[in-house]
């Protein structure tokens, strides 16, 4: 039933942006969403989409599981787009009963809903190419500095590695607990909205009871292994950029400057 | 009147890189008011082929019928039948305590007969009946939070829970995983009462070899997916090399016997159950 969630979405590979050191793509990913609000024309949409474009394609994660990230997220597309179409002043193209549709409007949406298209795409591109080990080691060490001010980074990098680790085993369980109460006769698919949410009551109070059992079992199980918080401890992989990560840099870098005189320069 | 599997495949997580093929071209027949016991090592399918015989996952491949009624038939007119045949199967989970939701025993077992549409006097019938075929005092436990009691006992209670669907087929998956000896033996005890009086046909998924042995009239034992063996037990674990390859072993008593002969007691190696093992070797001794 619930077997087609694949949550962390990791698709494990090879290729570069795999090997990448996670701190550098999530440092990346910033510079480019900041880059995606920067466009503003054609050429600079363009410039941006070949690129999204190019990582999609040599990250070796298959395009339909790419596309499938965006699923969720087409109605605020769509809507976005229709609210622009409408609510631009200039050169009619359309009148819809009371809407005006314009030039400029079109060109807007389209423009504001690619933006939204590189944003999920491309934060879906880290996610997918990045276990979620890495990921929380990764935010770890760019809070570390915040120690100094009292930012529990470790203890907040254990928390996120804690929650990914139960993920799937928690969507196991609920899929067990829901096969069970399906087999006594509950029906999860039917009725009207409160009707639907009191069908789950009897998934997740053996939900919550079996969370809190494993919660408490974790943690008498770290306690027995002396575990004591992030002082003093070392890392079995220590994270370490590479020729990789500074030619990703240098990529970047040039693709930032081409952007920045597309953009400035053409007004 | 059966269960049946006709070349059933099933794939988890089908069109992912974690790709899982759990089941291959299983066929086989469940015949009504038998006692079936299912084997394998760990990971060879056993869970997955018991919630097909529930109707709980559809196969990717193949069908499932139960009294001959397609259960992924998606047709209107047989939607409604396969529901219907579903609920002729109840199926008790591995660990199925861990499912009890409700603030009292009763409560919680009612809960199956109230989704069926029972009037406020059967389900107190069911509730009732079920927790007798259990062994679960109705007066000493029916008002308790689930919760508050032994392991054993949550697991008689959530056993009660399928029971009171009324199924005709039950199928449990390691019903005594967990348990103290003497728990194990009772529940077992009580499975067997449920076989033999209550004329339940009984699908049991087990890892002991001895409990097999004494109970069940046919075993089946998986390997990676497909049913490698399908006979009466006393058969089955006449072929040690087939079942050592599906990683079991024959009963302790079995094996103590073979040794035996193999240190030159003349003695037949077919018992499978302690006392057929004990009359061996008197008769053996006393020759
Ligand atoms: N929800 C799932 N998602 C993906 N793969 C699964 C899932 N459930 C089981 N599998 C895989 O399918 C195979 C068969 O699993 P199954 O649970 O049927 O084994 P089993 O014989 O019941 O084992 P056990 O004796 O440990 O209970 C295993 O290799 C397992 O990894
Ligand atoms: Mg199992």
């Amino acid at each position: 039933m619930l077997q087609d969630i694949t949550l962390g979405q990791f698709f494990p590979g090879t290729s570069f942006l795999h090997r990448m050191d996670p701190r550098v793509k999530i440092g990346l990913l910033f510079l480019l969403i900041v880059l995606v609000f920067l466009c503003n024309t054609a050429p600079t949409y363009g410039l941006l989409g070949a690129f999204t474009l190019f990582l999609m394609l040599r990250s070796h994660v298959p395009m339909r599981m790419m596309l499938k990230s965006l699923r969720p997220l087409v109605w605020i597309i769509l809507f976005t787009f229709l609210i622009h179409l409408c609510s631009h002043p200039g050169e009619l193209i359309a009148q819809l009963g009371p809407f005006e549709i314009t030039k400029e409007g079109l060109q807007q949406g389209i423009f504001i809903s690619l933006r939204l298209v590189f944003l999920i795409l491309l934060s879906s591109l880290l996610t997918f190419t990045t276990s979620p080990l890495k990921l929380t080691d990764a935010m770890e060490r760019i809070l570390s500095p915040g120690k100094k001010i009292g930012l529990p980074a470790h203890e907040l990098a254990m928390m996120m590695t804690i929650a990914l680790r139960f993920v799937p085993t928690l969507i196991e369980e609920t899929d067990k607990i829901m096969k069970a109460q399906a087999a006594r006769g509950s029906d999860f698919a039917s009725g009207n909205i409160l009707q639907r949410l009191k069908g789950f009551v009897p998934v997740l109070v053996p939900l919550f009871l079996s969370a809190f059992r494993r919660a408490d079992e974790l943690a008498m199980a770290m306690e027995a292994r002396c575990y004591h918080g992030g002082e003093g401890r070392t890392q079995m992989k220590s994270l370490k950029a590479g020729r990789l990560d500074y030619m990703a840099c240098s990529s970047m870098a040039v693709l930032t400057g081409l952007l920045l005189y597309l953009r400035f320069s053409m007004q | 009147m059966s269960i049946r599997l006709e070349d059933v495949s099933y794939t988890y997580m089908r069109g992912t890189p974690f790709e899982k093929t759990a089941l291959q071209h299983v066929s086989l027949s469940i015949e009504e008011g038998s006692f079936v016991a299912i084997a394998g090592h760990t990971g060879s399918g056993k869970s997955t082929l018991v919630q097909h015989l529930a109707g709980l996952i559809a196969p990717t491949g193949g069908r499932v019928l139960v009294d001959d009624v397609d259960l992924s038939d998606t047709s209107r007119a047989g939607k409604a039948a396969a529901k219907e045949a579903r609920r002729k199967v109840g199926m008790v989970f591995q660990y199925p305590e861990h499912q009890l939701f409700e603030e009292t025993v009763e409560a919680d077992i009612a809960f199956g007969p109230r989704n069926l549409g029972c009037s406020e006097k059967e389900i107190a019938e069911r509730v009732h009946a079920a927790m007798e075929l259990v062994g679960l005092d109705y007066d000493t436990y029916h008002a308790q939070p689930p919760f508050q009691m032994s392991g054993g006992q949550k697991r008689r209670a959530a056993i009660a829970g399928v029971l009171a669907m009324k199924p005709k087929y039950l199928i449990l998956d390691e019903p005594t995983a967990g348990l103290d000896p003497a728990g194990r033996e009772k529940m077992l005890k009580e499975i067997r009462a449920l076989h033999k009086k209550h004329g339940f046909t009984i699908v049991l998924v087990s890892h002991s070899m001895e409990d097999i042995a004494r109970f069940a009239e046919r075993m089946l034992v998986l390997r990676k997916g497909t049913c490698v063996l399908d006979d009466a037990p006393s058969n089955v674990f006449r072929q040690t090399e087939l079942l050592e390859q599906s990683g079991l072993r024959p009963p302790q008593v079995t094996r103590f016997l073979q040794m035996l002969r193999r240190k030159g007691l003349e003695v037949p190696v077919d018992a499978i159950t302690f006392e057929e093992g004990l009359k061996a070797i008197l008769k053996a001794v006393q020759q």
